[in-house]
């Protein structure tokens, strides 16, 4: 059994992915705290730390660092270990920008603490559909 | 809040000047919805980051290579940060044609899309391209925008290297942000209480403010006292210009600060006083350097010296022409580099200060700085300078010891190998 909750956002680069949920309760700084080869998070003390990012719906609060952390998100996607798509509760131009060079499906603008890590996730445009397996 | 788009910005938007022209639209367009701008501006120049390779990788220059083969032009004067070398003397740098190939090739596809290749940080110290109070800029290199915001009274955000690549694409950005009146006032008065005499004072003051600002609009309210007056060409540098052009970069490395106001000095202080400082602005007292040293000079026991570095932001004509004068009849006994850009080398060539560098040992070498280059990989572990900026970047992005200090010291290490003091 599966609990099914749809929420809309705003559109930061549209389209259509899907994936497990990645919940990051800090803000993210690619340049330098994610490993562009790997996906792997290696910023010391974050709660991703040692967690990849490949193929994960990424959600986190925002972004933070070095604005050449865009360019981090497309080494990503060209390594193929970019997240499938992000979701922020508020963007800014670092990782708005890297979705947009690395066409990643992003919104922004969710209340992310209704999506909890591990939970099937898929975002449609403006549309975030979270499905949540019951407890037995 | 929509950002209002023109016809023929809708036009770009839809792909009607092409996917380059598209996708540049996409970025600045998505800017404006997040940041709540009215409308776009058009811009009168752009200065792009994200140019070392060593920061864009692979996928970058390929990025950059596609942008550029979709058709994409800057439609406004465009220039480049510095890269990771010197364009052509990176075989005498120590440079390996593994990070050269791609980084020319970066290179020219900036070129193919209509950019100057510039190569440096200090688009304000270019005779043609200083902008004028009031122009609206996209520049991404944070030191070139708080001097332009602070020391000229232009107007820019911190872009970022692939939105202001962008923004130059389609001549505009959005308007939010420091394009604004109201958001160009003061957030924080700072007094300051200490003698702050050289660029290397300049530098630790800014580490000092810098790190309990974040990135505040900041007014010193006695800060002129500590300055000689402004040059009337500000691209000669000068004494107050070399003071002010480390402050700011290190304002905005170590804070987020991209706006300072000097009481009776800046343009838009001398002009709007105190009506520039926000009702609830906080106050801030510096009584000393100290903390500021203490950090930037980061290993006290560290003599002995690799590499002696000036020019973080690139070096004035004016630094250029104090370092020959003091390495006259001298000879260097550690590497040194007065990193600068090729325009402004051009100039100093034509002064006969580049040939007394040289003839001392030195190199004044272009289109590069020690924080975008590969220092590791060409041999340098220990390094000294006078710029408060490249004090925390160096070690950070190239894992190299650090000594801080003056300028005169800096030479006098370069001349004796050693570091005193």
């Amino acid at each position: 059994m599966a609990d099914i909750t749809r929420i809309h956002g705003r559109v930061i680069r549209a389209g259509r992915a899907e994936g497990r949920a990645l919940v990051s309760p800090a803000p993210i700084g690619f340049l330098g705290g994610v490993d562009p080869d790997s996906g792997v998070v290696v910023e010391p003390n974050h709660p991703l730390h040692g967690q990849s990012v490949a193929g994960r719906v990424l959600v986190f609060p925002t972004g933070k660092g070095s604005t050449v952390g865009s360019y981090t998100i497309l080494r990503l996607a060209r390594n193929q270990v970019a997240p499938a798509a992000m979701i922020n509760a508020e963007s800014e131009a670092i990782v708005a920008v890297g979705a947009i060079i690395a066409d990643i499906p992003m919104v922004d603008q969710v209340a992310i603490g209704l999506i909890r890590d591990g939970d099937w996730v898929t975002v449609d445009g403006d549309l975030v559909e979270i499905r949540q397996e019951l407890a037995p | 809040m929509t950002c209002q788009l023109t016809a023929e910005e809708t036009a770009m938007l839809e792909g009607a000047e092409g996917p380059g022209v598209q996708r540049a639209m996409e970025i600045v367009a998505t800017l404006g919805r997040i940041y709540g701008a009215p409308d776009l501006v058009p811009v009168t120049h752009a200065q792009i980051a994200g140019v070392s390779y060593k920061n864009l990788g692979d996928a970058g220059v390929q990025f950059l290579k596609e942008w550029a083969a979709e058709g994409a032009q800057v439609r406004t004067p465009t220039t480049l940060n510095p890269a990771g070398m010197e364009m052509e003397r990176w075989q005498e740098m120590g440079i390996q044609p593994s990070f050269a190939e791609p980084q020319l090739s970066a290179i020219d596809a900036f070129i193919t899309m209509g950019v100057t290749p510039t190569m440096s940080c200090t688009p304000y110290l270019f005779p043609g391209y200083t902008p004028r109070r009031g122009d609206h800029l996209a520049w991404a290199e944070s030191s070139a925008v708080i001097f332009a915001n602070s020391i000229i009274g232009a107007r820019s955000n911190r872009e970022g290297g692939p939105s202001a690549l962008a923004a130059a694409i389609v001549g505009r950005t959005p308007r939010y942000g420091y394009h604004l009146d109201q958001e160009r006032l003061a957030d924080v008065v700072v007094e300051v209480r200490c003698p702050v005499r050289d660029v290397a004072d300049f530098g630790a003051l800014s580490y000092v403010v810098g790190k309990q600002v974040g990135n505040a609009t900041l007014w010193f309210a006695d800060l002129a006292d500590h300055l000689p007056p402004l040059p009337a060409d500000i691209t000669l540098g000068g004494a107050a210009g070399d003071r002010l052009k480390t402050l700011g970069a290190g304002l905005a490395a170590y804070g987020a600060v991209a706006l300072f106001h000097i009481a009776g000095y800046t343009p838009e202080a001398r002009d709007l006083g105190e009506g520039l400082i926000r009702a609830d602005a906080r106050r801030l007292a510096v009584d000393s350097l100290d903390p500021g040293y203490t950090v930037m000079d980061a290993d006290p026991d560290l003599r002995q010296i690799d590499l002696v570095t000036i020019g973080c932001p690139h070096a004035s004509l004016s630094e250029i022409e104090q370092i020959a004068g003091l390495l006259q009849g001298q000879r260097v006994a550690t590497q040194l580099w007065v990193t600068t850009a090729r325009l402004t080398r051009d100039r100093a060539r034509e002064a006969g200060w580049v040939q007394t560098i040289e003839a001392a040992g030195g190199q004044v070498v272009a289109d590069t700085c020690a924080v975008v280059a590969p220092m590791r990989s060409i041999g340098v572990a220990s390094m000294a300078t006078n710029a408060g900026k490249m004090a925390c970047y160096a070690p950070a992005h190239s894992k190299v010891k650090m000594r801080y200090g003056s300028l005169e010291q800096c030479v006098a290490a370069a001349v004796t190998g050693r570091w005193n003091g």
